[in-house]
């Protein structure tokens, strides 16, 4: 089942055309509208109207996270903010957050995006979806829900948390396909039976999941547990939101909305192509978007390509599932860490000096993470009240800083190994 | 007529504690009195020894964090209601117990109690006023 047949089913040749006529326009528009582009294609002598081939994007600048942050929040704009209908802001901050923003149009185009995957999915009109993915400035569940309804599905908004009311309400409202991240699903699949509500006994039929790397073991279980088939979507607020490449009623790979984005896949040092079917790191060029173009956005995203056709009949080609991160990003509970955020926290924190150690756990499915920090003189009291207020202190602020709870545990002085790598730093005992 | 009191934070791992008595006594340390306060990661273990400078150097030679502190070392009359009276003038006085631990010695015929107070002068005050005797360092020592 196709939402926009014409597109997705383009022949080949016709979408490299389309791309390549998009990637021009876009170009020169960031060119005109964007000085941070447009200082950048100047100093690399770069000229827009040479561009003849999608493979000339390889001669423009990759555009990073840290870019974003530094024109916080309106610099990368390039339409003036009172064509902006909507802003969204990226989950996981290091103080500064990134905002993107989107016209009318934007969003009409990512409802359609966003339609597009859940009719892969299988969900059609008749279908009760409960988004379970937070609301607000996180772009999930607004991107989910805009879909739904461009679709014609009836929305239940629940939002993020309250499992035992999201169960209730899976009951009563008679929910068919469900939209979360992947823990939480498995996560709501253990409390059902913590209730002792069998989940054959439920309407649901279908899982639209995202936000977090996971696994085909894991979409095993979600799939005997829930008696739903799951299905993986994949999106970043930089560029969109979701439905940036989703998994169509195969459930092998995600098909990119190629006539939206121009995604490369590059070796994360290099920076080069990888060969087809080697892992890269995803690199994506928005084609449509209006008021927040990105031009070679690195996403940190790791992937392969799967270059043969797919059976569902849609051309445009697909990734697999994420395979992990080019940087030290974790996601936590659907939302991004970085261990650099924690060491400018404890560093705020009168005293502590910035070893620590990161332990990511998952139990009973839902994320935790743990920090050891390693006490010294000055943060190391006889009292046993002051001590605790120490830990609390930090415990709050890392909350605060990185969105999600953490436990804090403190070690002895200079036992935690140094590392030269911030990435070690981590241990992940999470499978996925 | 304060005591100065080591606190050494602990792991709770086993062995832990061993190792810390055992480096105070290849330093030629005498512990005196000393206690535990833990929670289910940690430890704070608090001591009162015969050499505090010695004891102090080779802790932190052997990597542990400590830190020092003022407490009061009181002598508590080895009678029933002994304590009791001591703690009526503490309460009395509106002063803050953060803890106390005794020792294990006596001092002739009574008991000596560590305490350790947030207001150390108020403290030292009420107890000198009503009659309370506090041991000075030396006198800890010579125990």
């Amino acid at each position: 089942m196709y939402w926009q047949k014409d597109f997705e089913c383009m022949p080949e040749a016709d979408i490299r055309a389309l791309q390549l006529n998009r990637l021009q326009k876009t170009l020169e528009r960031v060119a005109t509208h964007v000085p941070f582009y447009r200082n950048a294609f100047t100093a690399g002598k770069i000229d827009v109207k040479a561009v003849k081939s999608l493979d000339d994007i390889r001669r423009f600048p990759f555009t990073c996270k840290q870019d974003l942050r530094n024109n916080y929040p309106y610099g990368l704009f390039a339409v003036p903010l009172r064509e902006v209908v909507r802003v969204h802001s990226s989950s996981g901050t290091t103080g500064i957050a990134t905002v993107v923003g989107y016209t009318r149009n934007d969003i009409v185009t990512w409802s359609d995006l966003v339609a597009r995957l859940l009719c892969g999915a299988g969900v059609t009109a008749d279908d009760m979806v409960q988004i379970a993915f937070g609301y607000g400035l996180f772009t999930g569940g607004f991107g989910l829900h805009y879909g739904c309804e461009r679709l014609g599905a009836s929305v239940i908004p629940i939002s993020s948390g309250n499992t035992r009311r999201q169960i209730q309400i899976m009951q009563d409202f008679k929910t068919t396909a469900l939209v979360c991240t992947p823990s939480y699903a498995l996560k709501l699949a253990d409390v059902m039976m913590d209730m002792g509500i069998n989940p054959n006994g439920l309407s649901l039929r279908v899982g639209l999941f995202g936000g977090e790397p996971w696994s085909e073991a894991m979409r095993q279980e979600l799939n005997q547990r829930l008696g739903i088939r799951a299905t993986d979507n994949y999106g970043l607020s930089e560029v969109m939101g979701p439905g940036v490449a989703w998994e169509c009623e195969e459930c092998n790979g995600q098909h990119i909305n190629e006539d939206h984005f121009l995604v490369e896949l590059l070796h994360p040092e290099t920076l080069q192509p990888v060969a087809p079917g080697e892992i890269g790191e995803l690199v994506i060029t928005t084609l449509t978007r209006e008021a927040f173009p990105v031009i070679r956005y690195r996403s940190r995203d790791l992937a392969r390509l799967l270059p043969e056709p797919c059976s569902c009949g849609r051309t445009f080609r697909r990734i697999t599932r994420l395979l992990g991160r080019s940087d030290d990003m974790l996601i936590i509970k659907g939302v991004n860490v970085f261990p650099t955020q924690i060491e400018s926290t404890l560093f705020a924190v009168d005293g502590t000096e910035p070893h620590y150690r990161l332990i990511v756990d998952r139990e009973n499915n839902e994320d935790k993470l743990t920090v050891m920090v390693e006490v010294n003189e000055s943060i190391f009291s006889d009292s046993m009240k002051t001590q605790k207020a120490l830990i609390d202190t930090i415990k709050e602020r890392l909350a605060s800083d990185l969105g999600v709870g953490v436990t804090v545990k403190l070690v002895e002085e200079k036992t935690l190994e140094r590392f030269d790598g911030k990435a070690s730093v981590v241990i992940d005992n999470r499978k996925f | 007529m304060p005591v100065e009191q080591l606190a050494v934070f602990l792991e709770n791992k086993s062995g832990r504690l061993a190792e810390i008595t055992k480096v105070i006594a290849d330093s030629g340390v005498n512990i005196r009195a000393m206690s535990v306060a833990d929670t289910a990661d940690y430890g704070i273990l608090r001591l009162i020894v015969d050499q505090v400078a010695t004891a102090r150097a080779a802790l932190k030679e052997n990597g542990f964090t400590v830190s020092a502190a003022d407490v009061l070392a009181v002598e508590v009359p080895d009678r029933v209601g002994g304590l009791a009276r001591i703690l009526k003038i503490i309460e009395e006085a509106g002063l803050n117990v953060e803890y106390m631990y005794a020792f294990v010695n006596k001092s002739g015929d009574s008991a000596v109690m560590i305490f350790r107070f947030e207001q150390m002068e108020a403290a030292i005050a009420a107890l000198q006023k009503a009659g309370c005797h506090l041991l000075s360092g030396d006198e800890v020592c010579g125990m």
